[in-house]
C-alpha cells in the first residue's frame, strides 16, 4: 500500500514537471517571437524618415525607395506569371485528373520537389539559365523568372486545397442546368474557392518580399538612385537592401538595416493578418 | 453549332490546364539538367574524391584546390545543432498547443507560430548577428560567429515547421486512444507522453525531416552568424566559425569565374542531392503510413 | 398523352457492380411519375441516367437506349443540351454561394441570354412558378445561403425552371425538409405538372400516393412493378411490392 502511494507521489511529481516544461516551451516560443519583433521594431521604427522612405538613394539616406518599387514590380509581374499557371495546374489536379493517373503522380512529385528546393539552389539555377544561357544578365527580369518558379508550389497547393473544398453539390447544380464543365469551373468553382486561392497568393507575396538567396545572383545587389521599372536593370529588392546594409558593418548602415527590417516585418504582419482572415472566411462559408 | 463551339473550348482549355500542370515537371527537369550540366563536369575535372573527401578549399591558391568536405561536415553540424535545439522545444510546444493550452492562450500562441513562419531569413540572420553572436561571445567565449550561433538561429527558424506539423499529427490521434489510457488510471501527462506522442510519431518524424531540409538549405541567416571561415576538420569546434555548403556559394559567387564558379555550382549540386535524399525519405514515410 | 421518355433495355454498371438490370419503361408527358424502393435499389441511379449526371462518375457503363422525344440521349444528343431540357433538383438544397437573383439567372446566362430586362423577366417568372416571388422579391441581391432549408430547395426548383426545361427530375427533394416546406413543394409539383413532365424519387410512400400519377417500385436494380399509383398501392400484382408497401421490409 505504501509502495503504491510512494509511486503515485512520484508519478504526480513527474507529471507536474512534464506539464511545467510543456508550458515553458509554449511560452518560450511566443517569447522568442516577441523578442525578435520588438528588437527590430524598437531600433528600426525611430530611424524611419521621409528621405529614407521616398528619397533618392545615396550613402547618407540609404533610401529604400527604389528597392521598394522593385519589390512591388517583382511581386506584380511574378504573380502575373505564376498565378495563372498555378491555378490552372490546381484545376487540372482537382477537377480533371483521373485517379491513379501516372502523369498526376509525376506532377505531384514535381510539385513536392519544387517545394523542398532551397532558395539558394533556385538562385543558382536562375543564374545559370536566365542570367547566362538566356542572356537576361543580372536583371530584374531574371529575378522575376526565378522567383515565379519558386512560388509555384505555394500557389498550386493552396489553390488545389481551396478547389477541393468546394462542395460537389455546387458542381452538380451547375452541370444539372446544362452548363459545361468549363463554365462550372470558372463561374461556380473558382469564385467559391477564391478566398483560399487569395490566401495562397498572399502567402506567395510574403515569400517574394522576404526572399534573398534566390535573388542575389539573379536580380543582383545593385541599387539605383531613383526608382526604375526597367526590367533589364540590375536592382535589389527590400530584403537584399537589408542584407547589404547589414553586411556593411557601419553604424549608420546598421541603423538603416533595422529600419528596413521594420518595414519587412510590417509587410509580414499584413500578409499574416490577411491570410488568417481569408482562411477564416473559407471556414465560415461551408 | 453552339455546342460544337463549347466542346472545342472545353478541349482547348483542358489541354491548357494539363500543360500548366506539366510546367512544374519541366521546371524540376530544367533545374536538375542545368545544375548537373554545369556541376558534374567540374566535379569530374576536380576529381570526385578530391571534391567530396578533401578538406582543402583554396580556389585562389596555386595550385588551386576544391575540396568541400569541411563544408559538408559544417552543414551537418549546424543542422544537427538546429535539431538538438529546435526539436525538443518545438515538440513540447506542439504538445502544449494540442493537449494543454487553454483556448484563450491558443489564440495567442498559434498566430505567433504562424508569424514566426512568415519572418524572412534575412531578419533572423540580422537578429542573430545583433543578439545571438554577442550573447555567445560574452557567455561562452570565442568571437561569437560560430557553429553554436548558427545552430541557435536555425533551431528557432525550424520551430514553426516542427510545431505545426507535429501539432496536427498529435491532434489526428483518435480520442479513443487517450480514453483507453485514462481508463487504466494514467495521468494526463502519462497519456500524452506514452500514448498520444508515440501514436503521432510518423507525423513528428515528417516534421523533423522537413526541419532538416529547411536548416540544411538555409543560406542568408547562416551566412550572417557563422563566420564563414573554412576550417580544417580537426579544428572544427562548437565556438569556432564554420562554413556550410550554402554559405560557400553565397560568399564566393560574386567574384568567382571559370572552374571556381563551376565548383560553387557543384557545391549546390551536392546540396541538391542532400535535399533529394530527404524528399525521398519523406515519401517513404508517407507511403509507409498510408499502408498501415 | 404521348410518351415523353422511353427507357429500353437499360443495364448500368459501376465498375463490376450492376446497378440497373434490364430496365424498360415509358414515361408520359404532363404526369408525375414516382420511383420508390429501398435504398440502393437503383431508383436514383436511373433518375440520374435520364439527364446523364452519371457521366460524371468514373467507371460508369450504360447499355440499352434512353429516348427523349424519340431521340437517343446518349448517342444523338449533347449532354449540355439534354440537361437544359431535363432539369434536376437534388436531395440536399444546393444553391450556389451567390445572390438569389444570380442563382436563378445563372441558368439562362449559361445558355446565352444576355439582356438585363430579359433576365429580370426570367428570374421573376421562375420565382413565381416556384411560389416564392413574394417571399424574396425584396431581397433578390441577398445571398441565397441566408434562406431557410425549405426556401433554398424552392429556389433550386426555381433555378431548374429558369432554363425552361421539359422534364424535371427530383431526387428525394424533401428528405431534408420540415413537413410544412414539404407540403409547399408537393403542392407546387401538382400545380406545375400541366406544363412539365415530372419524375420524383422518394423514400416516402405517402408522398408518392399524394402527388404521383404513376409509381415504379424498384428492388436491387430491377423494376418490380410499374403502374397507376392508385392501383399499385391498393392492389399490387407482385408479392414483393405488397411486402414493401405494407412495410414488411425496406
Amino acid at each position: 500500500m505504501d509502495r503504491t502511494l510512494d509511486n503515485l507521489k512520484q508519478r504526480k511529481v513527474k507529471a507536474f514537471l512534464f506539464k511545467s516544461f510543456v508550458w515553458f516551451c509554449g511560452i518560450l516560443t511566443v517569447g522568442i517571437l516577441i523578442y525578435i519583433l520588438l528588437f527590430i521594431l524598437l531600433k528600426g521604427v525611430p530611424k524611419i524618415n521621409l528621405k529614407f522612405l521616398f528619397g533618392e538613394y545615396n550613402s547618407e539616406t540609404l533610401s529604400v525607395f527604389s528597392s521598394m518599387v522593385t519589390t512591388v514590380q517583382m511581386i506584380v509581374l511574378s504573380l502575373l506569371i505564376s498565378v495563372p499557371i498555378g491555378v490552372f495546374c490546381a484545376i487540372y489536379l482537382a477537377e480533371y485528373a483521373k485517379r491513379g493517373n501516372k502523369a498526376v503522380k509525376v506532377i505531384r512529385l514535381a510539385i513536392d520537389t519544387l517545394a523542398g528546393i532551397p532558395s539558394i539552389v533556385y538562385g543558382l539555377f536562375g543564374m545559370i539559365f536566365f542570367v547566362q544561357i538566356l542572356g537576361f544578365r543580372a536583371s530584374v527580369l531574371s529575378g522575376i523568372c526565378t522567383i515565379s518558379i519558386m512560388i509555384l508550389p505555394v500557389i498550386i497547393s493552396s489553390s488545389e486545397e481551396a478547389i477541393k473544398s468546394v462542395p460537389d453539390t455546387y458542381r452538380e447544380g451547375s452541370l444539372g442546368l446544362g452548363a459545361t464543365r468549363l463554365r462550372t469551373v470558372f463561374r461556380i468553382v473558382l469564385p467559391t474557392a477564391m478566398p483560399g486561392i487569395l490566401a495562397g497568393i498572399i502567402l506567395a507575396i510574403g515569400r517574394i518580399v522576404g526572399e534573398t538567396a534566390a535573388l542575389i545572383f539573379t536580380s543582383g545587389t545593385n541599387v539605383l538612385k531613383n526608382p526604375s521599372l526597367n526590367l533589364m536593370a540590375s536592382q535589389r529588392t527590400l530584403a537584399i537592401h537589408m542584407y547589404m546594409l547589414a553586411s556593411e558593418g557601419l553604424p549608420h548602415s546598421r541603423d538603416m538595416a533595422f529600419a528596413t527590417g521594420s518595414i519587412l516585418i510590417l509587410v509580414v504582419f499584413v500578409v499574416n493578418y490577411a491570410t488568417t482572415k481569408l482562411a477564416g472566411r473559407i471556414g465560415r462559408s461551408q | 453549332m453552339q455546342t460544337r463551339q463549347s466542346n472545342f473550348n472545353e478541349i482547348v482549355m483542358q489541354a491548357i490546364f494539363f500543360l500548366s500542370a506539366l510546367i512544374s515537371v519541366l521546371a524540376v527537369l530544367a533545374i536538375c539538367l542545368f545544375l548537373f550540366m554545369r556541376g558534374i563536369p567540374a566535379i569530374s575535372e576536380i576529381g570526385f574524391t578530391d571534391f567530396i573527401f578533401n578538406e582543402k578549399w583554396g580556389p585562389v591558391n596555386i595550385p588551386a584546390s576544391y575540396g568541400i568536405l569541411s563544408m559538408i561536415v559544417g552543414s551537418i553540424y549546424v543542422t544537427a545543432g538546429a535539431i538538438v535545439i529546435g526539436v525538443p522545444i518545438g515538440l513540447m510546444c506542439a504538445i502544449f498547443l494540442s493537449e494543454f493550452c487553454p483556448d484563450n492562450i491558443y489564440k495567442i500562441v498559434k498566430p505567433a507560430v504562424n508569424l514566426l513562419a512568415g519572418i524572412p531569413s534575412i531578419i533572423y540572420g540580422f537578429f542573430g548577428m545583433q543578439v545571438i553572436v554577442p550573447f555567445v561571445r560574452e557567455n561562452f567565449g570565442g568571437n561569437g560567429y560560430s557553429i553554436l550561433s548558427a545552430s541557435i538561429i536555425l533551431g528557432i527558424m525550424i520551430l514553426p515547421t516542427i510545431i505545426s506539423i507535429s501539432e496536427s499529427s498529435i491532434r489526428a490521434v483518435p480520442e479513443s486512444y487517450a480514453e483507453g489510457s485514462y481508463g487504466i488510471g494514467a495521468t494526463k501527462e502519462e497519456t500524452v507522453f506514452k500514448v498520444m506522442v508515440p501514436a503521432a510519431k510518423s507525423g513528428i518524424l515528417t516534421s523533423i525531416i522537413l526541419g532538416i531540409g529547411r536548416a540544411i538549405g538555409e543560406t542568408m541567416a547562416v551566412v550572417m552568424v557563422a563566420g564563414n571561415a573554412v576550417m580544417p576538420l580537426n579544428k572544427i569546434e562548437l565556438l569556432k566559425p564554420i562554413r556550410t555548403l550554402t554559405t560557400n556559394i553565397v560568399t564566393e559567387m560574386s567574384y568567382a569565374s571559370g572552374l571556381h564558379e563551376s565548383a560553387l555550382i557543384s557545391t549546390g549540386v551536392v546540396l541538391f542531392v542532400f535535399i533529394i535524399i530527404l524528399n525521398a525519405s519523406l515519401s517513404l514515410i508517407s507511403s509507409k503510413t498510408q499502408r498501415n | 398523352m404521348t410518351d415523353k421518355i422511353k427507357i429500353e433495355n437499360v443495364d448500368l454498371f459501376y465498375g463490376d457492380f450492376q446497378a440497373l438490370k434490364n430496365v424498360n419503361m415509358n414515361i408520359k408527358e404532363n404526369e408525375i411519375t414516382a420511383f420508390i424502393g429501398p435504398s440502393g435499389c437503383g431508383k436514383s441511379t436511373l433518375l440520374k441516367s435520364l439527364n446523364r449526371m452519371n457521366d460524371l462518375i468514373e467507371g460508369v457503363k450504360i447499355t440499352g437506349r434512353i429516348l427523349l422525344d424519340d431521340v437517343d440521349i446518349y448517342k444523338d444528343m449533347d449532354a449540355t443540351v439534354l440537361r437544359r431540357r431535363v432539369g434536376m433538383v437534388f436531395q440536399k438544397p444546393n444553391p450556389f454561394p451567390m445572390s438569389i437573383y444570380e442563382n436563378v439567372a445563372y441558368g439562362p446566362k449559361t445558355h446565352g441570354v444576355k439582356g438585363k430586362a430579359q433576365l429580370d423577366e426570367i428570374v421573376e417568372k421562375s420565382l413565381r412558378s416556384a411560389a416564392m416571388w413574394d417571399e424574396v422579391k425584396d431581397r433578390l441581391k441577398k445571398s441565397a445561403l441566408g434562406l431557410s432549408g425549405g426556401q433554398q430547395q424552392r429556389l433550386c426548383i426555381a433555378r431548374a425552371f429558369s432554363v425552361n426545361p421539359e422534364v424535371i427530375l427530383l431526387d428525394e427533394p424533401t428528405s431534408a425538409l420540415d413537413p410544412i416546406s414539404t407540403m409547399k413543394i408537393e403542392d407546387l409539383l401538382v400545380e406545375i405538372k400541366k406544363d412539365y413532365t415530372i419524375i420524383i424519387v422518394t423514400h416516402n410512400m405517402q408522398q408518392a400516393t399524394r402527388i404521383s400519377d404513376k409509381t415504379a417500385f424498384f428492388l436491387v436494380g430491377e423494376i418490380i412493378e410499374f403502374d397507376e399509383t392508385e392501383r399499385l398501392f391498393s392492389m399490387p400484382k407482385n408479392k414483393k411490392t405488397e411486402d414493401y408497401i405494407t412495410g414488411r421490409f425496406g
